[in-house]
């Protein structure tokens, strides 16, 4: 997008696929998939502020047993584990989407996820889209599978209105296969071991050629489990990238003894966040989904409130909703944003302009909006620009820290440290600042009245946070101020509703004033 | 006697979906077998389809009242290992 920028600016601004729209990955696909992805809250880092979208637990039953998973709970492959949703009828779920659609123009996509596996439950899961695609016209539908039953469902998911398909796909190689998944339920018998995992991987393949035959766009989400598949990944992405899965999406294991996984009980350890880096890296060329949320953009919460209070199953079953002035309206918002975004894009290409003209500036992307940095850092905070020769000031080798931030959307640092369900995690080098992933939390905060003063989760929050030197939001309450101080975090609310980036890059030039950055802990970045 | 499902059911629907005499059904807190309807598959499959796909350990009982898959059986999980976190309140 930048073609106006020179070697050097890419090399002092931030390269890699994760920073913000001016290195969106969209941008390196062939123009065919970025229109039709452009305004997908999953797929598009940059849409991801402007639209969202939401999950119905319709489809209980799973056909394959995963190491990482435990049944009690919700498909571990979709949601966090030691999550229950509370299940609902394809009537309840097309119910509650339009409710949600009618109250929140910006949610634009439909998922069928968990808490099994969608297309281990085909009557469920296609009864659903089936209603949806006739009074929802309007919503795309996506789905996520383990595979093992994708291609008997392939013609059917055609014939809604399915363009996106995740599938998740943790080896290519049956020995390897069979030390992540212990049984498959294959042609009414349970089988296990190398054949069952060959059987698995044959099917994911076959299901993933032939949704690409058919213009099916699909993407491939892999977990990283160290000393399984780790050396393996790479090989994986290089074969689903091959045969034209448009992006993959390594997800870290998530594993605590107290959620029954095997993983969990066998004390097989997570990822760190740097292996996970470095392997999202490695297979960097396959358009890796950093900003991947693992739903964070789910509907009901989008706007930083919980509203999932105004549709719960008894609120849905009583509502009636007008879907056709809700499509109107929905149509009259999304044009809405379409305008603002467009704006935003010409605002974009004039600063290009100016760059081209002014050679050797440094660039920071905020939210889609690219800014050169021409004035002093403090005036950032209002969208304006910095100095670059400011920015020179940070030789080039000092260590970089990781920071969390809490953001409710548009880029911005809008949210209570008490009421954030996930944490943007970020590195901040003197290159810039760019998104190594999202950790979720479970949220704790009740309410603006105890705001940071609930406590259950705290400690919780506080061990996701592991690795990070500083946490950025709006606000934070006593309490975990001090326990987050005593775990070696610095709370830090001094940038509420200021742009991203440049408010993570002015923390980490005090950083570096009061010395914190000092050349000997270039390797004390933990995991 | 026929095939039955215990409390550590989770309800998660997949027996009822395979059984092919149309025995199991959603019970008041999981899910329940017929034993009028259930036939232990007999003719249709050569392995019970319930205890096939049923994800839980111990939520199947087969005509003898014998769990179709024991601790172990389908996590690898060794049993004493899961005692041993039960016993630290982990799990
Ligand atoms: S696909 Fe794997 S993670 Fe998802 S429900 Fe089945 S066993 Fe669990
Ligand atoms: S044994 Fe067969 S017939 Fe009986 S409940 Fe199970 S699946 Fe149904
Ligand atoms: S398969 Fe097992 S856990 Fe699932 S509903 Fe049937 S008995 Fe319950």
């Amino acid at each position: 997008m930048l073609d106006g920028m020179t070697q050097a600016d890419k090399q002092t601004g931030c390269t890699q696929t994760s920073c913000g729209s001016s290195n969106d990955h969209l941008d390196q696909m062939p123009d065919a998939i970025r229109e039709r992805v452009k305004n997908h809250p999953c797929y598009s880092e940059e849409a991801h502020h402007h639209y969202a979208r939401m999950h119905v637990a319709v489809a209980p039953a799973c056909n394959i047993q995963c190491n990482y998973c435990n049944r009690k709970y919700d498909c571990a492959n979709e949601s966090r584990p030691g999550v229950v949703s509370e299940l609902l009828t394809p009537e309840q779920a097309v119910r509650k989407t339009l409710a949600v659609a009618a109250s929140i123009p910006q949610m634009t996509v439909l998922g069928v996820a968990g808490p099994g596996d969608p297309l281990a439950n085909p009557a469920r899961t296609f009864e659903t889209f089936r209603m949806l695609s006739e009074q929802a016209p309007d919503i795309k539908l996506c789905v996520s599978t383990n595979g093992l039953s994708l291609p008997d469902c392939v013609d059917e998911l055609l014939q809604y209105n399915v363009d996106h398909v995740t599938i998740t796909i943790n080896a290519v190689d049956p020995e390897i296969g069979a030390q992540i998944y212990p049984w498959i339920y294959w042609n009414n018998r349970r089988m296990r071991g190398v054949k069952a995992a060959k059987i698995l991987i044959e099917r994911q393949q076959k299901g993933l050629e032939m949704l690409i035959e058919r213009g099916v766009l699909v993407k491939v989400n892999s977990v990283l489990i160290p000393g399984v598949n780790d050396a393996h990944l790479k090989e994986v992405s290089r074969v689903i990238k091959a045969k034209g899965a448009f992006l993959h999406n390594v997800m870290p294991l998530i594993t605590e003894p107290e959620h029954g996984t095997y993983y969990g009980v066998m004390g097989q350890r997570a990822p760190t966040q740097r292996e996970l880096t470095e392997l999202q890296d490695a297979c960097g060329d396959m358009n890796m989904m950093r900003h991947c949320r693992q739903c964070r953009a789910d509907a009901v919460g989008l706007l930083g409130e919980d509203r999932g209070e105004e549709f719960t199953l008894d609120k849905i079953d009583a509502l009636d909703v007008d879907y056709a002035a809700a499509m109107a309206k929905r149509a009259k918002v999304q044009a809405d944003i379409e305008a603002e975004r467009q704006r935003q894009k010409a605002r974009q290409s004039s600063l290009k302009e100016q760059l081209k003209a002014a050679n050797g500036k440094t660039l920071f992307t905020v939210n889609g909006l690219t800014m050169e940095q021409q004035a002093p850092l403090a005036s950032v905070a209002s969208g304006a620009v910095v100095d670059r020769a400011e920015q020179g000031t940070l030789p080039s080798d000092l260590r970089s820290v990781q920071m969390a931030v809490a953001s409710s959307g548009q880029g911005l640092i809008n949210q209570h440290f008490g009421s954030a369900r996930e944490f943007m995690i970020y590195e901040v080098s003197p290159k810039g600042a760019r998104l190594i992933g999202h950790r979720k939390t479970a949220q704790y905060c009740s309410g603006p009245v105890n705001c940071g003063e609930g406590d259950a989760a705290l400690p919780e929050t506080i061990e996701m946070l592991k690795g990070c030197e500083v946490v950025l939001c709006s606000k934070v309450g006593f309490k975990p101020w001090d326990q987050l101080e005593s775990a070696g975090i610095i709370p830090n609310g001094e940038h509420a509703d200021e742009p991203i980036v440049p408010a993570l890059m002015a923390v980490y030039k005090e950083m570096h004033t009061s010395g914190a950055l000092g050349p000997d802990c270039s390797k004390t970045i933990s995991a | 006697m026929s095939y039955e499902i215990t409390n550590l059911c989770v309800n998660c629907h997949a027996c009822m979906d395979v059984c092919p005499s149309e025995a199991i059904s959603v019970g008041l807190s999981q899910f329940v077998i017929n034993p009028k309807a259930c036939n232990h598959c007999e003719g249709d499959y050569a392995h019970a389809q319930c205890g096939s796909i049923c994800p839980v350990e111990g939520a199947i009982l087969d005509e003898f009242g014998e769990a179709v898959n024991p601790a172990g059986s389908l996590t690898g999980i060794p049993p004493e290992r899961v005692a041993q976190l039960v016993a630290e309140g982990i799990l």
